[in-house]
């Protein structure tokens, strides 16, 4: 039986220097695809790159040659040997592998854990693969059972319904306190990168509006540019407060910026509309007296953090959940991959036939009472040998076919041509929804 | 009471009573079935208490005030009414949990209270009453819609200002929400009072033959009326907003019941039950 294998590293393992190499050369290509077609111990592959991690699945027939062939690949790739390379892979084989991959698309395995991107990845790399006729029968079932199992714990857990990252903390709390973000403007005070992704999340989640301060005003414009926003000027600072909604501070500076007396004087020119301070500089930007303001409410890195773990144990709970689903929908796969053999399927395509023979003989002689017992008896031997002679072709074909590479492809048609597993119709997806149907009357 | 009024007042407090309990489970178990469940209770409560009026008022024919448990039992109708409609409206859910048990509480204190009807009954038939009556009871039931923004205002934005996080913080809406509902509350309950103030001093001018008896129940509808009157001018003058204005529509709801029950009960004055 063919081995399923994953290599991979994430961000977990690796550091970021190493995963922006293979995000940078596999980026606008199809990866290394076609150098994995070339190597001749693999049947099937298929290949993921994200920021965060890099992926490579595949089936082989002899193992160890497989594995070390894909790692002299990516070693290729990484512009470095194999042993070099190797302290920052992983290697899943067969129900491991498999449950790696259920949890990579369930975003368990994410930094971000129950971020939702992750699928649409893996979606996106899988498109490329078949265009590249990568997968073959077993890797094509794998993934659409991945998408499906995804789906099932997104339902079924709350694994994505909370702030795991500062920034989704910070919009979470911003939209407890501005109901809609939809027009309000944001002042980015400092421009570094964590400026810029707080900008992200607020611009995504709504946000309409972004201005930047900076000590230096090169980069002011970078990141306003970006944004297409604007720029003030770093000393009329205090004055933007009265057109503004949310300031997210992030300087390098040593003193406060901004003083509890400075803000409260310009409330009232605001008419009292509130002001949510993002205070993620260390040390900080922000007077802490700040929020004793009325309708002004200030959250620095600390408290952010705070949510973000409260969210973080929340989600264990939840992943632990969601654990229990991948490990049994792995089981599930397992099993059918076991049918995958040629014994499994001669077995099986004979007790259809003999089901199907025995229910056909009993409709039969029920109208036919006055049969004697040697005359039924004739008709079982015609019948038996009717089915034997219609399979054995069949079967002798699936006896020679035992040992060529392209058995999982034939006996994959069998199984679909005779319609040998039951519960399991011929799309991916009417198979899902099948699957999932049972589990939930269990 | 007689026979079918007191049963239609057992079946509403009935339904009222589920609908709230159905808005508490509703806090713990967000679902939106659990809602509709809850509102459909209250609906079906407010129906009922409106055909036990109808039946009193066709009876008497006068307002469903003659006496303290009346009064009560109609002050839980208006505070319902409005809640009907301002959930079409607004679609807060979560607040159902908080305006409920109000209109509960003042059904159970209906029933708990000896009733005596006034002598007088002249009094309580004219347009002027009507509109007074009328008006003065929408109005307290809108404020105290506004009294529990006010109180689920304050809940989160201490949540949010001390950064715990409760069971609370993800079922109450934004501030920002929270906030304009008090806007709207206020923009609707301040002329209804001020109508009801009105058509009360005109009527009496008619039938007391003086506009002002320095009753207490008379000064303490002042007192309610100048606070909602700031409220409402602090708002538009210079964007009074947030944790102020909820505590102003707490204390202004307190005063109104303060007026309600206090001095009915236990001051003397025309407006008072226990008198003679």
């Amino acid at each position: 039986m063919d081995r399923i294998v994953l290599i991979g590293l994430n961000h977990k393992t690796a550091p970021v220097e190493i995963r922006e190499r293979f995000n940078i050369v596999c980026v606008d290509s199809t990866g290394p695809l076609s150098d994995l077609a070339r190597i001749r111990s693999l049947k099937e592959s298929f290949y993921l790159s994200t920021c965060n991690r890099m992926e490579v699945l595949f089936t082989t027939p002899r193992l160890d040659e497989g594995i070390g062939s894909v790692v002299g690949l990516l070693a290729e790739i990484y512009g470095q040997t194999g042993a070099a390379l190797k302290p920052y892979l992983y290697i899943h084989i067969d129900q491991d592998a498999v449950k790696h991959l259920f949890r990579v698309a369930c975003s368990l395995d994410s930094m971000v854990v129950g971020e939702p991107q992750i699928l649409g990845q893996i979606k996106d790399a899988y498109r490329q693969a078949t265009e590249a006729k990568a997968p073959g029968v077993v890797l094509n079932r794998l993934l659409h059972k991945s998408f499906s199992v995804a789906k099932r714990v997104r339902t079924e857990t709350r694994i994505g319904s909370s702030a795991v990252s500062i920034s989704y903390a910070a919009v979470e709390l911003a939209k407890k306190i501005f109901g809609e973000l939809q027009g309000k403007t944001a002042l980015l005070i400092g421009a570094g990168e964590m400026a810029e992704l707080a900008a992200e999340h607020l611009i995504s989640n709504g946000v309409e509006r972004i201005v930047v301060a900076n000590r230096t005003l090169e980069r002011a414009l970078a990141l306003a540019r970006r944004f297409s926003g604007a720029t003030v000027p770093w000393e009329e600072l205090v004055e933007e407060l009265r057109k503004t909604d949310i300031i997210v501070s992030s300087t390098g500076s040593p003193d406060l910026i901004l003083t509890r007396e400075q803000v409260r004087k310009r409330m009232r020119a605001r008419r009292n509309r509130p002001l949510f301070f993002i205070d993620i500089a260390v040390p900080r930007d922000i007077d802490p007296e700040v929020n004793r303001i009325d309708n002004v409410y200030l959250y620095n890195i600390d408290d952010l953090q705070g949510i973000v773990e409260i969210n973080r144990a929340e989600r264990i709970k939840e992943a632990a959940r969601a654990e229990h689903i991948i490990s049994a929908e792995a089981l599930k796969f397992d099993a059918w991959l076991r049918t995958l053999e040629v014994v499994p399927t001669i077995v099986s395509l004979r007790e259809k036939a003999e089901q199907i023979r025995e229910a056909e003989i009993h409709k039969t002689l029920s109208n036919l009472n006055s049969l004697s017992s040697g005359e039924v008896e004739a008709i079982h031997v015609l019948t038996r040998s009717v089915v034997n002679k219609l399979l054995h072709d069949p079967i002798l074909f699936l006896k020679r076919i035992s040992t060529r590479s392209r058995k999982d492809f034939y006996l994959d048609v069998t199984r679909k041509l005779f319609h040998l597993d039951k519960d399991q119709s011929e799309t991916n997806e009417g198979e899902d929804q099948l699957s999932l149907d049972s589990d939930k009357v269990s | 009471m007689n026979e079918p009024l007191f049963l239609f007042s057992v079946i509403t407090t009935l339904l009222y009573s589920v609908g709230t309990v159905g808005y508490l489970i509703y806090v713990v178990r967000t679902e939106l079935i659990i809602h509709r469940i809850a509102y459909a209770f209250l609906l079906a409560g407010f129906i009922s208490h409106t055909i036990g009026f109808a039946i009193l008022i066709g009876q008497t024919k006068q307002m469903p005030i003659t006496t303290l448990p009346q009064t009560f039992s109609f002050f839980a109708w208006a505070i319902v009414g409005s809640y009907l409609a301002f959930q079409l409206k607004f679609n807060i859910r979560v607040f159902g949990t908080f305006v409920s048990p109000l209109a509960v509480i003042f059904m159970i204190l209906s029933s708990a209270i000896p009733s005596k009807i006034i002598p007088t009954s002249r009094l309580f038939s004219s347009f002027w009453l009507t509109l007074h009556v009328t008006t003065i009871f929408i109005g307290n039931a809108i404020f105290a819609l506004a009294f529990c923004a006010g109180i689920m205002y304050l809940l989160q934005e201490r949540q949010i200002k001390t950064k715990s996080f409760g069971l609370l913080y993800r079922r109450l809406p934004s501030l920002e929400t929270l906030d304009s509902l008090n806007s709207v509350c206020l923009t609707f309950g301040f002329p209804l009072i001020t109508v009801g103030l009105i058509s009360g001093f005109v009527y009496a001018g008619a039938v007391l033959r003086s506009f002002w008896h320095w009753d207490p129940k008379e000064i303490l509808a002042v007192i309610t009326w100048l606070i909602y009157a700031v409220l409402l001018h602090e708002r538009l003058a210079v964007g009074w907003r947030g944790r102020r204005a909820a505590i102003m529509a707490i204390v202004g709801f307190s005063v109104i019941l303060v007026t309600f029950v206090g001095a009915t009960l236990l001051l003397k004055g025309h407006h008072s039950f226990m008198r003679g």
